[in-house]
């Protein structure tokens, strides 16, 4: 709650922040600020969760449930936007001219994303998922003049209302077909009872809007375009918090809804990992430029998390956060790095070794825990995922397409490494401060840290059950 | 705390390696370390088998039923020995050879040698996927980093093969540890599944798991990653990557896939050791055609490890006896080939046995000892390799797992043939005959190489006469393994 309430506020000082406030530095001072203190405000709720305290407290008809999972995913993602922000800060100013703005609209994405992790009625989903997008649309237009964000963000625009749409669809159909009449996430579900027509129609179009959502084939088609033709900062952002953030709305749909009904739906979304891991993949290694690498290998990451889905086990929820912050620290770091390169395809990182060694170094542990590749966060991450998927004894074969596709995905990955490591390059000036280069060492820790003992995050999770 | 020591002692080396500025004061630290992880191993054999210090059990992850488990038995103890002989050795046998950044070459090569250690060491599943991992990646940045011309495809393709098979064993390894009552990683644990598991599933658990050995070992058709690499690499990683680092896969037989799905391994066995046969003959048909030493070196490789992953699916004791003492002694033996096509090559600048000739009337300490070496290599009596050899073709012949032991035998003896065809005559062309103007100007080997050299070659005649103390050292293991694989619990 304090979460959904404080992330509204500080959008709307954001915005006036830019009228009283002639001072740039200042203005970021103040996003940085505002994001550190939603961060400990959302981990002041979760430790308090169990005694009942919190700041503000608005009787919601039981329409949002703050349970811990939700937080813990909230605790990820407002640490994911705190570490971005204080990468990619300066690189929002230089987007445009009103950089209060674009703060104001990241902290109004936050409030989706407190809003979808914890909805309890799919009318909440429905707004959080509008809130989460709607400011998207715009940030991804945000560079006025840069033909490729305009295209970029119409065609997100209407892509993104076209999908919302279906899921609007789908919640009506899901309302008829329900027994009691109702839009609460609990009701909805059909438990072992025979299957509607009605209900099955709009458990399709839910898994339509939120594959699209999560940019998961065959909906993923908005994604490298997007991802491309968006100022890098904001790629970052919407590649790591918002695509956590529609994930955790998925799984506890899932879990919560239609959990009973998994044999309804189970082969689907088999399906759908399988072809979201193979197209991410094989279409990544064919890239020239490395942000749209990037953006298909984000596609192909989707394909694992969509295996805790596939599950729905104690195991896979631990699992998804767990990859959700893993991935998130890495992609944010690499975009990080890249967002200073003046050249952004694999030649740009030539001879990176050379020049700049620590940019080089990070980019690699980055590049590692993407692939997967033990003592980064990245191994731990799909170990959960695989080891919720066998747990459900079935779907041996997706766990081996989906090992033969990360093999794929250290291809690309590596290509960077190689093109920093083992190739000559080209005298680059790269404005890369000393603070910058610490807070990459720290990302960098933060993932062999997670490598080492994963239960950290996890422990985390279940003590504070307790 | 030894198993531990065998892995911190090179890890730390390698971490500080990294800060040490100065070339040559970075290739004595890590020489120095080597010799002091080299110290502890042989500590390590005088303690008793039950010793406590040669186990050890610390908390991991405690989420997953994982523990940082290491132990050291007979097994493991002869290949850490190996591999604590081998670094040394090769730190000495290339200490010549300067590299650009050489500090980050020698940390990178201490890495390695930590994540060897740990793979031969662990003894909980997780830790040892972590270690098989781990080992990889060093070796993968010093391939390409400091390689030959085509090193970046070469080490790539070597990279994504063993990746592709180490994956395919996380599945396994997941679906065992799904498996176990108490969900555990644990070595012993997963030793009990073997009642538990149905036989058609071990039937498809065996190909996740022997992929990912046979590609590293490398198995027919799983090898084609091999000779590029050995060829690309630089010499002290060649040596690295065939003497140890192929062990990793019989290893991997020896300790988890066999004793874990005994019946998996009978069921795939013939057909396992028919891919086994194929690559011996094609591998010793291929060395026959080469011109380059460091693929002769590399094909020869194929046709010996072929032969130890065959007797391993013999299951029987003379064999697995063979395949034990003959790991070592392979190790041993090609590392020294592989230091000797570098002596020549460092030379003369050419590895191209048609460019050379005449050597010996050059540089004949040189080929005295290369002589004996080949000779071992071809398992001549009296030389390490033989002592290995024929209990390996003795178990085969003798084995009852397979209706097959007689053809396996008998071509596996014609590739023995083959192997002598193309190391004499290798000898043939490079050393004797006339001298050109290349090989004209040849000196003789210095004094370390002499040193190296002549250890390698007391230790194969050491072990060619005096095999007994080798053998009843992995006697109990050899016996453990076999209980499991042939279900005599």
């Amino acid at each position: 709650m304090n979460a959904i309430i404080f992330s509204a506020i500080w959008g709307v000082v954001m915005m006036f922040s830019s009228a009283f406030l002639k001072n740039k530095n200042a203005i970021r001072l103040l996003a940085i600020t505002g994001a550190a203190l939603l961060l400990a405000l959302n981990i002041l709720e979760l430790y308090q969760a169990s005694q009942g305290v919190h700041f503000l407290s608005i009787d919601t008809k039981g329409m949002l449930a703050f349970e811990t999972f939700g937080m813990l995913a909230n605790t990820v993602a407002f640490a994911s936007t705190l570490l971005f922000l204080l990468f990619s800060a300066k690189d929002i100013e230089e987007v445009g001219p009103n950089s209060g703005d674009y703060f104001a609209l990241i902290f109004f994405v936050l409030c989706g994303v407190a809003l979808v992790t914890s909805y309890n009625n799919l009318l909440m989903l429905f707004i959080g998922i509008e809130v989460l997008s709607i400011p998207l649309y715009i940030l991804t237009g945000s560079s006025k003049r840069n033909l490729k964000g305009n295209e970029a963000a119409l065609k997100y625009f209407l892509m993104g209302s076209f999908s919302t749409g279906l899921m609007l669809l789908g919640i009506a159909f899901l309302y008829g077909a329900s027994p009691t009449g109702s839009f609460f996430i609990d009701d909805i579900g059909i438990g072992h009872g025979p299957v509607s027509p009605l209900f099955v129609v709009g458990l399709l179009l839910l898994i339509a809007a939120l594959s699209f959502k999560v940019s998961a084939a065959p909906f993923h088609f908005w994604t490298p375009d997007v991802y491309d033709g968006a100022p890098t900062p904001f790629t970052s952002f919407m590649a790591t918090v918002v695509k956590g953030a529609a994930f955790i709305a998925f799984i506890r749909l899932f879990a919560d809804s239609f959990g009973e009904a998994q044999a309804q739906w189970q082969l689907i979304i088999a399906i759908i990992a399988a072809a979201t891991l193979f197209i991410g993949n094989i279409t990544a290694v064919f890239q020239q430029s490395v942000k749209r690498m990037l953006a298909y290998s984000s596609i192909a990451q989707v394909g694992f998390m969509l295996l805790a889905i596939l599950s729905l086990k104690q195991i896979a929820q631990d699992g998804i956060i767990l990859y959700i912050a893993a991935y998130s620290l890495a992609t944010i770091g690499i975009f990080a790095v890249l967002g200073r390169l003046k050249d952004q395809t694999y030649e740009g990182f030539n001879g990176l070794a050379k020049q700049h060694p620590v940019l080089a170094f990070v980019s690699t542990i980055f590049l590692l825990s993407l692939a997967g590749i033990p003592l980064t966060a990245g191994f731990f991450a799909k170990y959960y995922m695989l080891t919720a998927l066998l747990q459900t004894g079935k779907f041996l074969w997706l766990a081996i397409f989906a090992v033969l596709c990360a093999a794929v995905s250290v291809y690309y990955y590596f290509r960077v490494i190689q093109a920093m490591y083992f190739k000559e390059g080209v005298e680059q000036e790269i404005d890369a401060s000393a603070g910058f280069k610490n807070l990459l060492i720290i990302d960098v820790i933060l993932i062999i840290l997670l490598g080492i003992f994963p239960q950290v995050l996890i422990n985390a999770l279940s003590i504070l059950y307790l | 705390m030894i198993p531990v020591l065998l892995i911190a002692i090179p890890l730390l080396s390698g971490l500080i390696g990294f800060a040490i500025k100065n070339s040559n004061s970075a290739k004595n630290w890590s020489l120095f370390t080597a010799i002091i992880t080299l110290a502890v191993a042989v500590y390590g054999l005088t303690l008793d088998k039950k010793a406590p210090g040669l186990q050890f059990d610390a908390e991991w992850i405690f989420a997953l039923g994982s523990r940082f488990s290491l132990a050291l038995d007979g097994l493991s103890q002869l290949l850490t020995l190996l591999t604590a002989i081998s670094f040394p050795v090769i730190l000495i046998a290339t200490y010549n050879t300067s590299y650009k950044n050489a500090k980050n070459f020698y940390a990178l090569m201490m890495l390695s040698m930590a994540g060897i250690m740990g793979v031969f060491l662990a003894t909980d599943a997780l830790l040892f996927y972590f270690f098989w991992e781990l080992a990889l990646i060093p070796v993968y940045f010093l391939c390409s980093q400091w390689g030959g011309e085509k090193r970046i495809a070469a080490t790539f393709k070597f990279f994504i093969y063993t990746f592709i098979g180490s994956l395919l064993m996380l599945v396994g390894i997941i679906y065992l540890y799904l498996h176990t009552a108490n969900h555990s990683f644990a070595l012993k644990d997963f030793y009990g599944l073997h009642a538990t598991i149905a036989p058609k599933d071990q039937a498809w658990l065996f190909w996740l798991f022997f992929i990912a050995f046979a590609i590293k070992m490398p198995i027919f058709p799983f090898h084609t990653w091999q000779p590029d690499t050995y060829e690309q690499s630089p010499a002290a990683v060649t040596m690295v990557l065939s003497g140890i680092m192929v062990k990793m896969g019989l290893f991997g037989l020896l300790r988890w896939l066999g004793p874990i799905l005994p019946m998996g391994t009978w069921v795939w066995g013939d057909t396992a050791s028919g891919l086994c046969i194929i690559g011996m003959i094609y591998a010793s048909l291929v060395a026959m055609r080469q011109d380059d030493l460091k693929r002769l070196v590399a094909y020869s490789s194929i046709a010996h490890i072929g032969l130890m992953c065959l007797a391993i699916f013999a299951t029987t004791e003379i064999a697995l006896q063979g395949v034990m003492i003959q790991m070592f002694n392979h190790g041993i033996n090609i590392i020294a080939l592989w230091i000797v096509v570098d002596l020549i090559e460092r030379q003369m600048g050419t590895r191209k046995i048609s460019e050379l000739g005449g050597l010996a009337k050059k540089a004949p300490a040189l080929a005295i000892l290369l002589m004996i070496v080949a000779l071992a290599n071809i398992a001549l009596p009296l030389t390490n390799a033989f002592v290995g050899e024929l209990l390996m073709f003795s178990g085969i012949y003798s084995s009852e797992a397979t209706k097959y032991n007689v053809v396996f035998t008998t071509t596996a003896a014609v590739c023995v043939i083959l192997s002598a065809i193309y190391m004499l005559n290798m000898i043939q062309k490079v050393f004797f005959g006339e001298t050109n103007a290349l090989t004209e100007k040849a000196m003789d080997i210095r004094w370390n190489e002499k040193i190296i050299l002549g250890v390698v070659v007391v230790l194969i005649f050491v072990i060619g006469v005096f095999p007994q103390p080798a053998l009843e050292f992995t006697k109990t293991t050899v016996e453990m393994i076999l209980t499991k694989m042939n279900f005599k619990n």
